[in-house]
């Protein structure tokens, strides 16, 4: 796979030189220094690396960065705005929808592509959806909560 | 094979020690030329006390002056910040904002001028571990007593400052003021100029509980923001100049020794260097994947002996048990089991068993590691960053004064994360490529080279009478440990022994350590006893138990799960447990819904109560317990690990069930708020009766006992 000399990161190019067989987790990490998206198991199967590639979760452990072309790349650290927490974000913090947090930036990714989709959204929705995400610590039922307050407060969310 | 002789970690030592003596010279100039003036007031262990309390390694006898044991400080600054150090570490629990909750109450302080230092050993005082739920009992407690000294000495000070009688004045939100009047000077303002030390000994006055404001609240995590922003730096987020990843290259199987190893190929990959150090093989790479590809191009022969494996774990485990039996006295013996089992009505024996499971904190472990000359420092995710400095000193030949480990707020460790191996092989590599390197588990690594939760085989044997009363109890835990082991029940013929053994997999410290096995095992026994009697097993339960705490816990989760009103029947069962360990209670209630045809097996409700004394922050204990049931139900059902032959054969997230979104039922907890008793930890507890209360409503469901920890893992099977 070719090295990768550019990716749109959070809304900005990103000059970066990357063998393109390397994970697009590491690359954001180890180049870009956004560490908010986690190494949790190498195999896509516990959600903690997820980020939106052009508004749909990818779990970007699984991602070769030579894979990634023009396609923009969103981060939980795109999220804050002006000072400004997403609703999604709030709600976490509203519920208190995380323990040890190490797998809140990937349920907040995949949290945000799922209110991109829909926001009248029913619990069993939610689950099915989020059911690729560990959380360890138990948290679940309130990340459920913060999911279903979130889809009150985004932008054309259900009333 | 040598089984785990090696045993690092055997979790129920820790639970005897206080503390070890912590040789902290207290260096008034060294304090304020770090912090700038103020006030600083130390927490020293009693030399009395500490003798009592140090278990076999009190430094009783060790001759010479005794070292002020500091367990913990704080330090009020002129700009009125208050900086609280201890040698804590959080994982998840939320101690950082119970803690701090903690000063602000005896300091009448705002939380936000509250800053914790925790588990750095350079920076805070010498501390045994965050294990054993003892942060709020101990560390807690220790705060609330220096927070309490501190607002003394601002009060004399004040008092100094108006030429007034200290009775007059009120301290609150960081302000003195006169009662009455208009005067009023802030902390930061008393505090200028001055380089007072104050010490507290374990014995100052807090604040009782009725009277608390800040403490007892559902304050919000401290940090939160961090958390949701990503912004928070665990250790594996950790970054230095010119640092370098790294790779450890491992064993085919548990004690292989390296045979021989082939690494021109790797050495020949730009920027990768190999270090070898006796059976240790490691690599740095400038990134992740060429550390990865490196260690793949190493050609290695290991020697390996053969090994137990998983198929013929419960026999290894019997056969090996040691035949001294209770070796801690965790459990008890009274009375004449034979006497009481003759005196029975109905007889049951039964054996139970726990698979080995792992704690899979979602950051697997991980370290960073710069040596200076001699001196290192190393960032990790650890619960015992005093114990992992020592394991680094010892690695490396150098004295701990060399060694500065940092712990920051880590991804969870459940108790999985008490030894430093990351820290140990991410030293080891840096010190090679002369260069900051950082290595991080992979998943599989975790899963295999951690350690375990105990497996364990349970005999009881009990006997009771038709009319509900048990005459005999006797109760044999190999292996797994005596945490929990004692019935709380009122049996007057009763033998309790937790039994050693040689474990084919390492194994040590989780979650409530033995206390889940050990519930199962008890709680299940006593709905067959319930059953034999044909007695409703909340009665049954009641009907020989006369601990208040706990008849009143289990009394308030049949009543907010409605016991006696629900119903069971067609596939729908009910199930409850109840128990006591580290001096908090908890009863659960579960309904299940367990299909026989089809095998399935969903847990659709489960209702806790809880007890843990004066609660210090209801969100954050509610969140503790539901979490406590979602771990426990992992285990209560499917998680196990499984081993042949010296390997871990599903060393992966795909093949470890974990709980998920669709595993959780809904869950309700209830509290109850002691604020007449001291606060115990809450960590732990909560975990030991989802399991038995499941078990018991599969088998009010379908009528099938399971006794096997996991219950279900392919299913219920008839």
């Amino acid at each position: 796979m070719p090295k990768v000399s550019e990716m749109n990161v959070n809304g900005k190019d990103a000059p970066i030189d990357a063998e393109g067989e390397r994970t697009l987790l590491s690359v954001l990490r180890d180049d870009l220094g956004l560490t908010g998206a986690k190494y949790g198991c190498g195999e896509g199967r516990c959600g903690a690396c997820t980020v939106l590639l052009d508004g749909a979760s990818v779990r970007s452990c699984q991602v070769p960065v030579g894979s990634v072309g023009l396609r923009k790349v969103l981060t939980i650290e795109s999220l804050e705005r002006d000072g400004k927490l997403h609703p999604l974000q709030q709600a976490f913090l509203n519920h208190d929808a995380f323990q040890c947090g190490y797998c809140t930036s990937g349920m907040i990714m995949s949290g945000v592509a799922l209110l991109r989709k829909r926001k009248d959204l029913s619990e069993a929705e939610i689950v099915r959806f989020m059911d690729g995400n560990v959380c360890r610590c138990g948290t679940y039922q309130r990340i459920i909560a913060a999911i279903k307050e979130a889809a009150r407060n985004v932008p054309g969310g259900a009333k | 094979m040598n089984g785990t002789e090696e045993f690092v970690i055997e979790a129920e030592r820790y639970e005897f020690f206080e503390s070890l003596p912590y040789n902290f010279a207290v260096d008034r100039r060294e304090f304020f030329k770090r912090l700038g003036c103020g006030l600083v007031v130390l927490c020293v262990a009693m030399p009395a006390l500490a003798q009592e309390s140090g278990g076999p390694r009190r430094r009783g006898g060790r001759g010479g002056a005794i070292p002020a044991d500091i367990n913990a400080w704080l330090h009020i600054g002129e700009n009125g910040m208050v900086t609280v150090f201890t040698g804590k570490a959080e994982l998840g629990q939320n101690i950082r904002t119970s803690l701090t909750q903690a000063v602000a109450e005896e300091l009448r302080a705002p939380l936000a001028s509250i800053k914790m230092v925790m588990a750095d050993t350079h920076l805070t005082p010498f501390d045994m571990g965050t294990f054993g739920s003892q942060t709020t009992p101990q560390m807690a407690s220790r705060l609330h007593k220096i927070g309490a000294a501190a607002r003394e000495a601002l009060l004399d000070l004040a008092a100094d400052h108006f030429k007034t009688d200290r009775a007059t004045l009120v301290l609150s939100n960081g302000k003195i003021s006169k009662a009455g009047g208009p005067e009023s000077i802030t902390v930061g303002e008393l505090t200028k100029g001055q380089k007072l030390v104050k010490s507290v000994t374990h014995e100052g006055s807090v604040t009782p509980a009725t009277d608390w404001k800040i403490a007892g609240t559902s304050v919000a995590k401290t940090d939160g923001r961090d958390f949701v922003t990503g912004n928070h730096k665990y250790s594996s987020d950790t970054t230095l100049p010119g640092m370098l990843h790294g790779r450890v290259l491992r064993p085919t199987a548990f004690h292989a020794s390296l045979a021989s190893v082939g690494t021109t190929a790797a050495e020949a990959m730009p920027g990768v260097k190999v270090v070898r150090d006796g059976d240790f093989v490691g690599v740095t790479a400038p990134d992740v994947l060429g550390a990865e590809h490196a260690v793949e191009a190493i050609q290695a022969k290991w020697t390996a002996s053969p090994q137990p494996s998983g198929a013929e774990l419960f026999d290894y485990l019997r056969k090996n048990a040691s035949g001294d039996g209770d070796r801690r006295g965790e459990g008890g013996n009274d009375g004449s089991t034979e006497d009481g089992l003759n005196a029975a009505s109905h007889k049951l024996q039964a054996t139970y068993t726990i698979a080995y499971i792992a704690h899979t904190p979602l950051e697997p472990r991980a370290a960073a590691a710069s040596w200076d000359g001699g001196k290192l420092t190393v960032w990790t995710g650890s619960q015992r960053p005093f114990g992992v400095r020592s394991e680094l000193a010892d690695a490396f030949g150098i004295p701990l004064e060399s060694v500065r480990v940092i712990v920051p707020d880590t991804g969870a460790g459940y108790g999985g994360k008490h030894t430093g191996e990351a820290a140990i092989e991410a030293a080891r590599l840096a010190r090679a490529a002369g260069k900051p390197v950082k290595l991080v588990w992979t998943r599989q690594e975790e899963f295999t080279w951690a350690y375990f939760r105990p497996a364990g085989v349970i005999d009881v044997t009990a006997g009771v009478r038709d009319d509900g009363t048990i005459t005999a109890w006797e109760f044999h835990n190999y292996n797994s440990g005596g945490s929990g082991i004692r019935s709380p029940y009122d049996i007057p013929n009763h033998k309790v022994e937790s039994h050693g053994s040689k474990s084919p997999l390492r194994q040590g410290s989780y979650r409530a350590l033995a206390s889940t096995a050990n519930h199962f095992a008890r709680e299940s026994h006593m709905d067959d006893l319930a059953a034999a009697v044909k007695m409703n097993p909340l009665d049954f339960r009641l009907k020989n138990l006369k601990d208040p705490r706990l008849r009143a816990i289990l009394e308030a989760a049949a009543e907010a799960f409605g016991w006696r009103a629900a119903k069971s029947g067609s596939g729908r069962g009910l199930g409850l447990a109840a128990g006591t360990e580290k001096g908090s209670y908890i009863a659960t209630c579960a309904e299940v819904l367990a299909d026989k045809d089809s095998g399935s097996v969903k847990v659709i409700r489960a209702v806790s109560a809880f007890d843990c004394g004066a609660i210090v922050n209801p969100n954050h204990l509610k969140n503790q317990v539901e979490g406590a049931l979602v771990m426990g139900l992992g285990g209560a059902l499917f998680e196990a690990i499984e081993f042949e032959n010296g390997m871990i054969t599903n060393s992966l997230l795909s093949e470890y069930r974990v709980p998920r979104f669709s595993d959780v039922p809904k869950i309700e907890v209830v509290l109850i708020d002691r604020k007449d008793i001291a606060s115990a930890g809450a960590g732990e507890t909560p975990i030991v009766c989802i399991a038995p209360a499941i078990g018991n409503a599969i088998f009010n469901a379908a009528n099938i006992r399971l006794r096997s920890m996991p219950m279900v893992p392919d299913g219920l099977k008839s």
